[in-house]
């Protein structure tokens, strides 16, 4: 069989679900045994490859280029699971959602909190503008699984890889679906 | 025609962020810069909210540090109700930051760092990673990731979970630790301290094998800033802030929390999320401040526990008493493991830490509340206001790894001026030493761009040439 392509992405969020997945701890080694990781923010890779087995996406969309990472990521990735409930429902990253549109959130920072009032940051390209709305992965992309928690435990993901590397879909149960 | 280099995304750090590299018309270096690319405006849906949750909430606001949050979070708390927790407690709270500073900095060390640093910042960036590393060197790279077990393991003895514990609380902490868990923690000790050891060992010749690095990674004058004991000695989760200065000298000492505001004032840039605190009396050139590891071990007089005393005694014989570049931050990194290991070692026999009473109880007796703690890559400050009924009116925080923003963005231009003077195709490896300068300092970037608050500002618009346009304050 085929070394598995695997991948993790993060967009809108804390880094918490990438934390968990690095409590693998020594199953990490075994995991490389089978897979290749071609995409991980602890790795070199800039552009995301083509042809991905499995991808995890922590964490919701929140400006334009997690959008377009998202895009490009289900473009080129068989099966893709929503990674943590930020990704799966929006969760914390996506609080700022009944205040508004984002402008208000960042006159906050930039714009009250100066006298005279400054402006946003603005840099063409380089600082993202920010969506109008956060959004849970789903409203953007279909998603083939759902690994919900805040963050998934370790134990729960390692379930869930160990499934995809026996050549199974994990089962739809509450070693998956379980929030918080 | 004025050309750029972009780094995008920055890897094997903690957040989103990019570099850029700017040349002039004639293709001289003309800056290079860091960019925070994300923001999430956390602390303005708090208002309003119980400041009983926040603890539980600002741990959610980082998966690195949530631990560094609660603490900050629940001295907070501890200020609005005006007590004084037990001793178990306090002892309990550091056992857990102890173990926070323990892991994270295993996972600066041996999963971000250690690729460049053992593997070569010239070496196949296909394999430069924490894998590349298992392959290479299996044995060192299985107890680094141990390590990092061994850290996580402790918060979630004491919290039950590993990541995002809601376990300190206004008045204390939620439960003690039991019997089974101290032996289960004690068991493990000795590795953590053996593996501490080994990687000091390791990295102590790169100090000369690298010598360009360590010379043009962020070398440079500048105040230091963290909290210590009433009598210097180092410290994480106690203590009271110290400035110093870069040949050491203290500029001001023992300053409580509540009065963080008189010595810190920010600073917007225009091409990042992140803003730039740095030293009020001496304005943001002069003012600019590190924090972290490096900065602890500049401000400190001493640990208190052997083994790293002895490491410190031999840092400061190598590097003076206040090393100044950033690439030290490594060094301070695994002497600040290894004092962990050992002050956690020391507190295991300490019988509060099972005391079944870790806690507090009253309401709300203060209006306002500053917490303050070291997270493993800097002080981190929580200051909120709340109402009679303890609903929060005004939530502010100062990350750590904004506190270097100033210095991360000196380090970039250091480095570029070292290896691209000019406009040119340049090696991967190059672009990486730029990455591996940021890593240094073992940034943040989802703590660091939640912060949104009052601060104290000062907006400058600045022109290519380097002079000030127009400047606003806000003091």
């Amino acid at each position: 069989m085929d070394r598995l392509r695997l991948a993790t992405v993060w967009l809108g969020g804390c880094s918490g679900c990438h934390m968990s997945f690095l409590d693998l701890d020594e199953y990490l080694i075994t995991l490389a045994e089978v897979a290749d990781i071609v995409y991980c923010p602890i790795i070199d890779a800039k552009e995301y490859p083509r042809d991905v087995d499995v991808a995890l996406v922590e964490g919701a969309v929140a400006n334009e280029e997690n959008r377009e990472m998202l895009l490009r990521v289900r473009e080129r990735t068989k099966f893709l699971i929503a990674f943590g409930d930020c990704a799966g429902a929006g969760n914390v990253t996506a609080m700022r959602n009944p205040l508004g549109d984002p402008e208000s959130v960042l006159a906050r920072s930039y714009v009250d909190t100066a006298e005279p009032p400054s402006s946003p940051p603005v840099a063409a390209g380089i600082v993202p503008i920010l969506l109008p709305r956060v959004l849970p992965i789903h409203r953007v992309v279909n998603v083939d699984l759902f690994l919900q928690g805040c963050p998934p435990s370790a134990p729960r993901i390692r379930n869930v890889l160990e499934q995809i590397v026996a050549g199974r879909r994990p089962p739809f149960d509450d070693m998956v679906v379980r929030f918080g | 025609m004025t050309r750029r280099i972009v780094i995008d995304p920055v890897t094997r750090i903690e957040g989103h962020a990019k570099i850029t590299i700017h040349f002039d018309d004639d293709g001289r270096l003309a800056d290079a810069r860091f960019h925070v690319t994300e923001f999430r405006g956390f602390e303005k849906f708090c208002e309003g909210r119980p400041f009983w949750e926040m603890p539980g909430i600002t741990a959610r606001v980082c998966g690195i540090c949530p631990v560094s949050h609660l603490m900050a979070s629940a001295k907070a708390g501890d200020e609005i109700l005006a007590v004084e927790i037990p001793p178990s407690a306090d002892k309990l709270r550091r056992l857990m930051n102890l173990a926070q500073i323990v892991q994270s900095h295993a996972l600066s060390f041996f999963h971000m760092s250690a690729p460049d640093l053992l593997l070569g910042f010239d070496a196949d960036p296909a394999t430069r990673n924490l894998f590349g590393l298992v392959a290479a060197e299996p044995d060192l790279a299985r107890r680094g990731i141990r390590l990092r077990q061994f850290g996580q393991e402790i918060i979630e003895h004491l919290g039950g979970k590993k990541i995002h514990p809601d376990w300190a609380v206004p008045g204390g902490v939620g439960k003690p630790l039991t019997p089974e868990s101290r032996a289960a923690i004690a068991a493990k000790v000795d590795e953590a301290k053996t593996t501490a050891i080994i990687a000091l060992e390791r990295f102590k010749p790169l100090l000369d094998v690298y010598a360009d690095e360590r010379d043009n990674f962020g070398d440079f004058p500048s105040l230091f800033l963290g909290l210590v004991g009433p009598d210097g000695a180092w410290e994480n989760y106690g203590g009271k802030l110290r400035f110093v200065d870069h040949d050491g000298t203290i500029v001001a000492d023992q300053i409580p929390a509540s009065e963080y505001r008189d010595h810190i004032a920010e600073v917007v840039q225009p091409d990042s999320y992140l803003k730039s605190p740095y030293y009020r009396p001496r304005g943001p050139v002069d003012g600019v401040y590190r924090v972290g590891p490096l900065a602890r071990l500049n401000v400190c007089s001493h640990f208190g526990v052997p083994l790293a005393d002895r490491e410190l005694a031999e840092y400061r014989d190598r590097g003076g008493r206040t090393p100044s570049s950033s690439f030290w931050y490594h060094y301070a990194r695994l002497i600040e493991i290894l004092a962990g290991v050992e002050m956690i070692e020391r507190l295991l026999d300490d019988p509060d830490l099972l005391d079944h009473h870790p806690r507090s109880h009253a309401q709300v007796n203060r209006l306002e509340g500053v917490g303050v703690s070291e997270a493993p890559r800097g002080t981190l400050f929580h200051h909120y206001r709340v109402d009679r009924d303890g609903i929060l009116q005004n939530v502010n925080l100062i990350i750590a790894t904004g506190q270097n923003n100033l210095a991360m963005n000196r380090t970039m231009l250091q480095i570029a001026r070292r290896w691209i003077p000019d406009f040119r195709p340049v090696p991967e490896g190059v672009l990486n030493r730029l990455e591996a300068g940021i890593r240094s300092f073992d940034p943040c970037l989802s703590c660091s761009t939640h912060a949104v608050g009052t601060m104290p500002l000062i907006v400058q618009l600045v022109a290519s040439d380097g002079t000030t346009l127009s400047e606003v304050r806000r003091d």
